[in-house]
């Protein structure tokens, strides 16, 4: 691979490495880019990403594990494209893809990004658990498979597998159901959305894992997919339009919030509580939806919500985007973005820390614990908020 | 096991060292022109207990110790030019007090404007600092060490001027302090005790500052900047002169530059004005536009452009995206404010020269005592002979401020020599003698103020 072959070889070289990238858009510090966060080395800022992608694709330096390490430790929040001021902004993120694609495409990267798509490829999760268990969260609950309903809900590869995100995917379908939502679900012929796949540069993975997601969504007649995931809904929203996408998709908390809007839930149970919400990025700086979820949260009776110093566009990443919830190389330090999240949380004086995306309630329920925080914050789906609030 | 590796872990732990080759490659970079020189190793310290570590190992293995806080300067003024530990001081970045009556924060060296900006502007709301021109993530102590100037140099002057006291660790390890906190007496004032003003202007040659206590002034409800337009650079010295004279603009800047084509020529002039309310803004107002400017707009000579009421912080970076090259580096100075139409023809046709669109810029610092000229060269960072270009046009503009009268301000290696080649001998010794003491074996930023 050489420089000028590569896709954004026009572009690498424009950064300047000003560093407005690794600040919030309130100033606060230089730690809302998460991998210069957690290890405070020039080599991990944006800049830094790309002044070493370009060397390495000009043959300045080779190719390592540690290079390739800190090409993935990028979790494509996309802080760094809503901070940079130059024009090329909208391709900082792409041009890190970019180069994990042509990782990928030269059989480097770190062996946890291997086993990752191995696993994707092998079992349609990442987890590298059977497919015929995809579907077990579901169990007993009385969720149908999906026949027509007038919604597909995909719950996603956390929501299946991870046992924290299988309580939360399970309260949200409790939610729809008292809501009267006619939803059903593919359980085992479910497979992974691929988002996490596209953010670590195996494109043709991908586009197997989008198109025959694709395929099978229009054989079985769905007209509209609610994800439980964020990056699920990142993926089917932007990506699949290529691949023959006939559905519409809403992320969850969009249907919650147009069901409060009309009165069609009952959250007169209501929750007292102070709270505070963090933004995940896929729907946050990817899907510019920030009120969805507030709304949801506001329409609920006691509830006082408090914002973080950094929300909205400028909430620090939970550390779990770009494949870093399973490829953990951001983790192990309490200047881990998620334990730097959940202080920040903390400070707010909120007792629950609500999210809206089953990797962020995984990382940030973990850092809650290596805190030990477990006492003073807790960490909840807002599909359990509404499962308290209705009083399920 | 390389012995110093395993020394420096052992200062600072393993995930703070680096010797590999990513990170040696990164910290060789300035951003500007300047050759890139790998260290041998990089450390990202927490503490000045660390820097004291890393200093006495250093000397002991008598290797060179180059600090780096935002790496902003455009000059290489942290390329370690000999090797050696780079010493990346960005994690000591605790803003350890704020004091609201008395107007100063003390700070760690690692603390960037934009955090300092930030935290003011949400605990201590009736306080602002002068806020430099770099990006954000340039650290206060960094800029107070290159005597750079924020956006209140009118009133106030350098910001190396408005620093009470420092905490310093000698490159021989030794703590210490200086203002009222020497005497433990709080950091509020850098007087009146005996001069030791040994640290600033010296890029980190003589010693590695670790606190900062720096002054602090009321910031005004409301904020806003006006811009007035003339054709006659000649006229430039004559308005700033007047603009001074009212004492009511918190920032003057003059400037002119290629793009955007129609306006090139024309020299513009910003002046911020605070106001706490809108009857005081007014008042202020009428003073500058009507009573001081007027007369150039009467005679036809000028134009006012508007008054923005806010303060857009400026993305100085931006300039490096004029070509699409991602590089820009400036030549500054500080030049008494009546070359100002001589810096602005003479920068003009250097750039001319070497096919670059031209950027001057001259910020007022104080009541007109003098001026921050710069000129601003863009380069293609992917094209070698734009760089090239741009350090020839850099060198001649280092001795065309030496030619009008100024002095280079944080001069790169080529400047330092221009410079020391023109100091005045009982000076330069001096400094030799101050180096010697303090650095005996030469380990800090070598290359850098080097009189030998």
């Amino acid at each position: 691979m050489s420089l000028a072959a590569f896709k954004y070889a026009d572009l690498i070289h424009r950064c300047f490495r000003c560093g407005y990238c690794k600040f919030p858009d309130n100033w606060t510090d230089v730690n809302n880019c998460p991998p210069y966060a957690r290890f405070r080395m020039e080599s991990y800022s944006c800049g830094g990403r790309l002044w070493l992608t370009r060397a390495w694709l000009n043959d300045q330096i080779d190719w390592t594990e540690h290079l390739a390490e800190i090409l993935y430790s990028c979790t494509t929040c996309k802080n760094c494209v809503i901070k940079c001021p130059l024009r090329f902004n909208v391709d900082i993120v792409n041009m890190i893809v970019a180069a994990r694609g042509e990782m990928v495409e030269a059989g480097k990267v770190p062996l946890a990004v291997k086993r990752f798509l191995e696993n994707v490829e092998l079992y349609g999760n990442p987890y590298g658990e059977s497919k015929a268990k995809r579907g077990q969260w579901a169990e007993g609950t009385g969720i149908e498979q999906y026949h027509r309903q007038e919604y597909l809900y995909y719950v996603g590869c956390a929501g299946s597998y991870d046992a924290r995100a299988q309580e939360a995917a399970r309260a949200l379908a409790m939610v729809m159901m008292k809501a009267g939502i006619s939803f059903g679900i593919l359980g085992s012929e479910e497979t992974c959305d691929g988002n996490e796949v596209h953010q670590l540069g195996e494109m043709g993975l991908f586009e197997m894992l989008a198109g025959n997601n694709t395929s099978t969504f229009n054989d079985l007649g769905i007209q509209k997919i609610i994800t439980f995931s964020p990056h699920a809904y990142n993926a089917m929203k932007n990506s699949y339009n290529q691949y023959g996408r006939n559905f519409q998709v809403f992320h969850y908390t969009q249907l919650l919030c147009g069901l409060a809007e009309a009165g069609k839930i009952n959250t007169s149970k209501g929750f007292h509580a102070r709270v505070t919400f963090h933004d995940p990025c896929f729907l946050g700086r990817w899907n510019d939806e920030y009120e969805a979820p507030r709304s949801v949260l506001n329409a609920i009776k006691g509830i006082e919500l408090i914002e973080m110093n950094k929300n909205r566009e400028g909430a620090l990443c939970c550390g779990g985007g770009g494949g870093n919830f399973q490829i953990d190389l951001l983790g192990g330090s309490e200047s881990s973005p998620a334990r730097r999240r959940v202080r920040e949380a903390y400070e707010t004086g909120a007792d629950i820390l609500v999210v809206a995306c089953p990797k962020c309630l995984v990382m940030l329920n973990e850092a809650v614990e290596s805190e030990g925080m477990k006492e003073k914050l807790v960490v909840m789906d807002i599909s359990e908020v509404m499962v308290k609030a209705c009083a399920l | 096991m390389d012995p110093i590796y395993q020394a420096l872990v052992d200062i600072a732990g393993e995930e703070y060292v680096s010797n590999r080759p990513e990170e040696l490659y990164i910290y060789s970079f300035d951003l500007g022109t300047a050759e890139p020189c790998r260290p041998h190793y990089v450390i990202s310290t927490r503490t000045t207990e660390h820097i004291q570590n890393i200093v006495r190992l250093a000397n002991k293995e008598n290797i060179p110790v180059v600090p780096l806080g935002g790496g902003l300067s455009l000059a290489g003024l942290a390329v370690p030019l000999k090797g050696g530990i780079l010493l990346d001081l960005k994690r000591m970045d605790s803003i350890i007090e704020v004091n609201e009556k008395a107007r100063y924060a003390v700070l760690e060296c690692g603390v960037s404007q934009g955090q300092l900006t930030a935290y003011l502007e949400r605990h201590h709301p009736h306080l602002t600092h002068s806020e430099p021109g770099a990006p954000p993530s340039a650290t206060i102590v960094g800029n107070a060490v290159i005597h750079g100037q924020g956006d209140l140099a009118q009133p106030y002057g350098f910001n190396s001027d408005l620093v009470n006291g420092l905490e310093v660790v000698l490159p021989t390890g030794e703590v210490c302090h200086f203002g009222s906190v020497a005497i433990g007496a709080g950091w509020f004032t850098n007087h009146p005790l005996p001069d030791m003003g040994l640290f600033l202007g010296w890029c980190g040659a003589t010693g590695i500052i670790t606190k900062v206590s720096i002054r602090l002034f009321p910031a005004k409800k409301i904020r806003g900047v006006g811009t007035f337009v003339v054709e006659d650079e000649e006229l430039i010295p004559e308005i700033i002169y007047k603009l001074t004279h009212t004492q009511m603009a918190e920032d003057i800047i003059a400037f002119s530059r290629a793009i955007p084509p129609f306006a090139s020529g024309l020299q513009h002039v910003t002046v911020n004005i605070a106001a706490d309310s809108d009857k005081e803004l007014e008042f202020k107002q009428e003073i500058i536009w009507d009573d001081t400017l007027g007369e150039y707009i009467r005679k036809g000579d000028g134009g006012y452009l508007g008054f923005v009421r806010s303060l857009e912080r400026p993305q100085i970076s931006k300039t490096s995206d004029y070509k699409k090259g991602g590089g820009f580096e400036y030549v500054g100075s500080i030049m008494p404010i009546d070359r100002y139409p001589e810096c602005y023809r003479k920068g003009r046709e250097i750039s001319e020269r070497h096919g670059i669109p031209y950027t001057v810029t001259g910020r007022c610092i104080g009541a007109g005592h003098n001026m921050m000229f710069a000129w601003t060269y863009a380069f293609n960072r992917a094209d070698p002979a734009t760089i090239e270009q741009a350090r020839e046009a850099l060198h001649e503009t280092d001795d065309l401020v030496l030619e009008l009268g100024g002095v280079i301000w944080k001069p790169g290696t080529y400047g330092q020599k221009l410079l020391l080649e023109r100091l005045d001998p009982g000076t330069r010794e001096l400094m030799r003698k101050v180096k010697k003491l303090l650095d005996p074996n030469g380990i800090m930023n070598p290359g850098n103020w080097e009189v030998d």
